[in-house]
C-alpha cells in the first residue's frame, strides 16, 4: 500500500476500535445463556456513533443506492442517517400491523415459532438499488425476510449492512449470495 | 410553532404534502397521520432534520431522547448533527441491563416507557423527540423518566401536533398527580394537523 492508503487504513482501524469498545455486552438477556450485544452505549458516545455512520456512508456514497431499508427498531437508528447522507429514501421494515395502509408481508422462522416483517406497497420501485440496515446479524433470519420483501417488489439488494456480526450463528451463510458488510465481529 | 414564528417557510408546504392521512387506522374513527411518505423524499426529510438542528444546535443539548419507534427515525440524525448523545426510550423489556420505568395512562389501560440507568447524568440538558404529539401521554412519561434521572428537559419536539395541543398538554401533565416542572416544558411542533386524533402507540 502507498503511505496515503496505509494512513487511511490506520484511521479506519482506529475508528473501528473505538466503535467495538463502545459496545456493551449484557449477559443472560433476553434469556439465560445469551450474551446480548448492546449498541445503546455506542449511541451515548457521539464520536463512536458518528464514526459508525461515516464508515457506512463512505462505503455507499457514489454507488447509486436509492433505498435504505431499516429493520425495526434498531435499524431505524442507523438507517436514516445513512440514507440522508447518501441522498436515498428511508424505508422502515416493521412488525405486523404497525404500518398503516397497504403492505406486503414476509413470514420468517424463529427458534420457536415464526415472526413477520412488513413493508409499504409502493415504497420501492422495480430496479431500485437497496441497502438493508440493522444493528446486528445473528442467525440472519430477519435480514433474509427483509431481502425477500425488497426482491419481491423488484428491487436489487446491493448489500446488507450491520454494526455487529455474531459469526458463530452463521448468519452470513444464510444470506447466501447477498453481500454483508459489518463493522465489528464478536468472537 | 414554526409557521407562526417564520411567516412563510418554503420548506413547510413540502413537509405537509409529504404526510399521508390514513383513515380508520389502527381502528375505525381514527385518522392516522403517516409520516413514511416523507421518508421517501430525501430533500424533504433532510429539511425536517435541518429545521430541528438549526433550532437546537446552540442550546447546549447533551442528549436527544427518542421515543420508540418513530422517534428513532428523527432523533439520531439530530443528535449526530449537534454532537449530542442519543437515548432510546423503549417499550418494556427491550432495553437490556438496568432500566427505570414509567407507566402512563392510555384511553383503555396503561403502557410503559423505559430508559437505561446511567444514560443521562443529573443536570444534563435534554431534547425529547417523537414524530407526532396527540394527547401527550407518551411525551409526559418521557419527561418524567428524564426528570427522575435528574436531567433538565429543555424542550419536546415533534414533527406533527394538534393545534390545540398546548391546552391539552398542560391538562394532561397536571392530571398525572405528580408534582413536577413538566408543565413548563415547551413544545416545538413543525406542522399542525386538524384531524381528531387519539393516543396511538408506536
Amino acid at each position: 500500500m502507498s503511505v496515503c492508503e496505509e494512513k487511511k487504513e490506520e484511521m479506519k482501524d482506529d475508528r473501528i476500535e473505538g466503535i467495538a469498545s463502545s459496545i456493551r455486552v449484557v449477559p443472560n438477556f433476553p434469556k439465560p445463556g445469551i450474551m446480548f450485544q448492546d449498541i445503546t452505549t455506542l449511541l451515548l458516545d457521539p464520536k463512536a456513533f458518528k464514526d459508525a455512520v461515516d464508515l457506512f456512508v463512505e462505503r455507499y456514497t457514489g454507488r447509486d443506492v436509492s433505498v435504505v431499508a431499516g429493520i425495526e427498531a434498531r435499524g431505524f437508528i442507523f438507517g436514516p442517517p445513512i440514507a440522508l447522507a447518501i441522498g436515498a429514501k428511508f424505508i422502515p421494515l416493521r412488525k405486523p400491523r404497525k404500518l398503516p395502509g397497504e403492505v406486503i408481508s414476509e413470514e420468517y422462522v424463529l427458534e420457536y415459532g415464526t415472526d413477520c416483517l412488513e413493508m409499504h406497497v409502493g415504497a420501492v420501485q422495480p430496479g431500485e438499488r437497496a441497502l438493508v440496515v440493522d444493528d446486528l446479524i445473528a442467525t440472519g433470519g430477519t435480514l433474509c425476510a427483509a431481502i425477500n420483501l425488497l426482491e419481491r417488489v423488484g428491487a436489487e439488494v446491493v448489500e446488507c449492512a450491520c454494526v455487529i456480526e455474531i459469526p458463530e450463528l452463521k448468519g452470513r451463510e444464510r444470506l447466501r449470495d447477498k453481500p454483508l458488510y459489518v463493522l465489528v465481529e464478536t468472537q | 410553532m414554526l409557521e407562526e414564528e417564520n411567516g412563510v417557510d418554503p420548506r413547510l408546504q413540502a413537509i405537509s404534502a409529504a404526510i399521508r392521512v390514513v383513515p380508520h387506522f389502527p381502528k375505525p374513527g381514527i385518522m392516522f397521520n403517516d409520516i413514511t411518505p416523507l421518508l421517501l423524499r430525501p430533500e424533504v426529510f433532510k429539511d425536517v432534520v435541518e429545521i430541528f438542528v438549526d433550532r437546537y444546535r446552540d442550546m447546549g443539548i447533551a442528549a436527544v431522547a427518542g421515543i420508540e419507534a418513530r422517534g428513532f427515525i428523527f432523533g439520531p440524525s439530530i443528535a449526530l448533527a449537534i454532537g449530542a448523545k442519543f437515548i432510546p426510550l423503549r417499550k418494556p423489556r427491550k432495553l437490556p441491563g438496568e432500566v427505570i420505568s414509567e407507566t402512563y395512562v392510555l384511553e383503555y389501560g396503561t403502557d410503559c416507557l423505559e430508559m437505561h440507568v446511567g444514560a443521562v447524568q443529573p443536570g444534563e440538558r435534554i431534547l425529547i423527540i417523537d414524530d407526532v404529539i396527540a394527547t401527550g401521554g407518551t411525551l409526559s412519561a418521557a419527561i418524567r423518566l428524564l426528570e427522575r434521572a435528574g436531567a433538565e428537559v429543555v424542550e419536546c419536539a415533534c414533527l406533527l401536533g394538534l393545534p390545540k395541543f398546548k391546552a391539552e398538554w398542560k391538562a394532561r401533565v397536571h392530571s398525572c398527580g405528580v408534582p413536577s416542572v413538566a408543565s413548563d416544558v415547551p413544545l416545538f411542533i413543525v406542522r399542525s394537523f386538524s384531524c381528531l386524533l387519539k393516543e396511538i402507540s408506536c
